[in-house]
């Protein structure tokens, strides 16, 4: 009998402050959608009106109608650049260097990652530190020096570099590869010894140990490096500024920005659609690897 | 005699083998092979980074044809220059805005993210994450566009609202808030994946635990949620403002330093007089200017490493 007393006390006390909690959760979520919705809603806004703008005629551009909305929708500009060979050499010549520099990237960085994080060495220490400080070097700061240095490059042995697309080959390694080495560095320490010391008492070499476990191990962390790699070197603007100019050596941004942008007159349906263009390639592997996009994003001050 | 003859033969032949032995050890030692991986990134960084690092001190001394030594003239040069502290202002104001705003915007976005039920988080996370993943040089067209003095679409929307057309990038002050926008933009979302990993990280039941001593919800992010993302915060606002102070994408495209000059920081400006006006000499004197806040930026991330290495 008491026993049943108590509990028909304590229920009714236990359900009040159920319901505050979870009353309290809701608004909290409820609030939250709100926001949620509205930041997504800036975030997107850009990208959205570049998709309207590049759905749009120049006539209808010019005539100034609601910006937001497309009246008569047409692919004139999207048949106009991907018809235009001026257009599909600057997509050539972005895929080859992205392609280029993410396997220089890995080929470099990996080895060093592993030798880095596992096979102690004098200085390894030091050198990991130091790859960290240069990745904060920044780009802005090196393009003078690299292009005097190349400029006398081509003095001293006949071999023109800029002005190239394989300029930029070079060059974009140094934005790559500190921060994939330092990452791999992360992703290596965080495999168990035991599973290096097993491939090395069956007589694996450093070689086989890094091709066979290490690799396959931290495989994810080789994609979310590879990633990085090529969405760097896909978007970088200052060097292809520098270093190319003529319109067959542009790579995509450099390219849309200096021959699309053409004086006082903008055809801007074109602009859009050359940057919705350029911007496609990354957004696709975003939005098929986002996990390891993400991955790739935080393992670089977390993991460190 | 002949055995004399073959003894020392054989002598040499040890020496030989032995030698090519060691050669072989060598290279079999751990040390070396490591040191042999590591030597591509060594030379990459050594001759592409550190190299012109010291060169641009170098050619920053020379004249416009970079044939004389002209000592610190080119530095005496640009204090004189009213563009100069115009420059150092603007990056400084920049960096900073746009660097506060990025983090405050993330940290609150961060936690509307984390506060939904873990289900619908990564959709949400993915769309919020766009604007980082568009290259810059190509969404800050798009602002462009939207920003544009005749068609502008945030004018054309304004005007429903009765306020009049707003010059984005025509005025000095407008110009300086829409760079700062856009980078506002374009790096919110850096912080607020950054936020929100370690976010996670923290485990509630220290948020219980305040909940149960009283705290109320400014409590708690004060004395639970900061301490304990104080690392994070950090770090990713000190490799913020390098990369926010050494920045040349957006306000390259977007006001191309005008009006007047106003919105130029160290690398457009440094771009401007090195690349385009082919003084490369004074181009790299203005971009050093840069190395001052890396410095202390790096001795600060430097020191964070150097204690989280201690701490493992």
């Amino acid at each position: 009998m008491t026993s049943v007393t108590v509990i028909d006390k304590a229920a009714p006390t236990r359900k009040i402050k159920y319901g505050s909690i979870s009353r309290d959760r809701a608004w909290a979520l409820k609030w939250s959608y709100f926001f949620l919705v509205i930041f997504t809603f800036m975030s997107l806004v850009p990208p959205i009106y570049m998709l309207i703008t590049s759905l749009k005629s120049s006539t209808e551009i010019s005539a100034a109608t609601n910006p937001w909305w497309v009246f008569h929708p047409t692919l004139e500009n999207y048949s106009a650049l991907l018809g235009s060979s001026q257009f599909l050499t600057f997509f050539r010549n972005s895929a080859l260097v992205s392609i280029f520099v993410v396997i220089i990237t890995m080929l470099i960085s990996v080895p060093a990652a592993f030798a880095l994080a596992r096979m102690r060495f004098w200085g390894s220490a030091t050198i990991a530190t130091g790859i960290f400080l240069t990745y904060l070097i920044p780009d802005t700061l090196l393009f003078l020096p690299l292009f005097k240095m190349f400029a006398t490059f081509s003095n001293w042995t006949g071999i023109e570099l800029i002005n190239h697309w394989y300029v930029l080959v070079i060059v974009y390694p140094t934005l790559t590869v500190p921060f994939c080495t330092w990452i791999m560095i992360g992703y290596f320490a965080s495999i168990p010894k035991e599973l290096d010391e097993a491939a090395i008492i069956d007589g694996a070499s450093w070689f086989q140990t890094l091709t066979r476990i290490f690799i396959p191990v931290a495989l994810p962390g080789l994609i979310a490096a590879t990633i990085f790699a090529f969405t760097v070197s896909w978007a970088q603007f200052l060097y292809p500024m520098v270093f190319t100019t003529s319109t067959d050596q542009l790579v995509m941004p450099a390219g849309i920005i200096t021959t699309l942008i053409k004086g006082d007159v903008f055809n801007w349906g074109q602009i859009m659609t050359g940057a919705l263009l350029g911007a496609a390639p990354p957004l696709i592997i975003y939005a098929f690897l986002m996990d390891y996009y993400v991955a790739g994003l935080t393992a670089g001050a977390t993991k460190g | 005699m002949v055995d004399v003859a073959i003894q020392p033969n054989r002598a040499n032949r040890t020496s030989a083998t032995r030698k090519r032995a060691s050669l072989r050890n060598a290279l079999k030692r751990k040390s070396t092979s490591a040191f042999f991986m590591t030597l591509p990134l060594i030379v990459l960084v050594a001759v592409l980074v550190i190299y012109p690092a010291f060169y641009s001190l170098h050619l920053a001394t020379l004249n416009k044809s970079m044939q004389r030594y002209v000592g610190f003239s080119n530095f005496t040069f640009l204090f004189t220059r009213e563009t100069f502290w115009l420059v150092v202002k603007q990056s400084c104001i920049f960096a900073i805005t746009a660097v506060i705003f990025k983090a405050l915007i993330g940290f609150i976005v961060a936690h509307f993210v984390h506060n939904i039920p873990a289900k619908g988080q990564r959709k949400w996370r993915g769309m919020l994450l766009v604007p980082w993943v568009i290259p810059p040089a190509m969404s800050t067209l798009g602002w462009l566009w939207l920003f544009d003095p005749s068609y502008s679409a945030f004018n054309y929307t304004l005007s429903f609202f009765g306020i009049g057309p707003i010059p984005w990038t025509g005025d000095a002050d407008w110009a300086r808030f829409s760079v700062i926008l856009v980078n506002v933009w374009y790096g919110m979302p850096f912080f607020m994946i950054m936020y929100l990993a370690s976010l996670k990280s923290v485990p509630d039941q220290l948020y219980e635990a305040a909940a149960i001593d009283g705290a109320n919800w400014w409590q708690r992010i004060w004395y639970v949620t900061l301490p304990m993302m104080r690392n994070i915060i950090a770090i990713t606002t000190l490799f913020s403002l390098i990369v926010t102070f050494a920045n040349f994408d957006i306000v390259r495209i977007l006001t191309a330093g005008g009006p007047l000059d106003k919105t130029h920081l160290f690398a457009t400006w440094a771009f401007k007089l090195g690349i385009e006006s082919s003084d490369i000499p004074l181009g790299a004197s203005v971009s050093l200017f840069m190395v001052p806040i890396l410095a202390v930026a790096a001795i600060f991330i430097l020191r964070d490493i150097n204690k989280r290495g201690n701490e493992a």
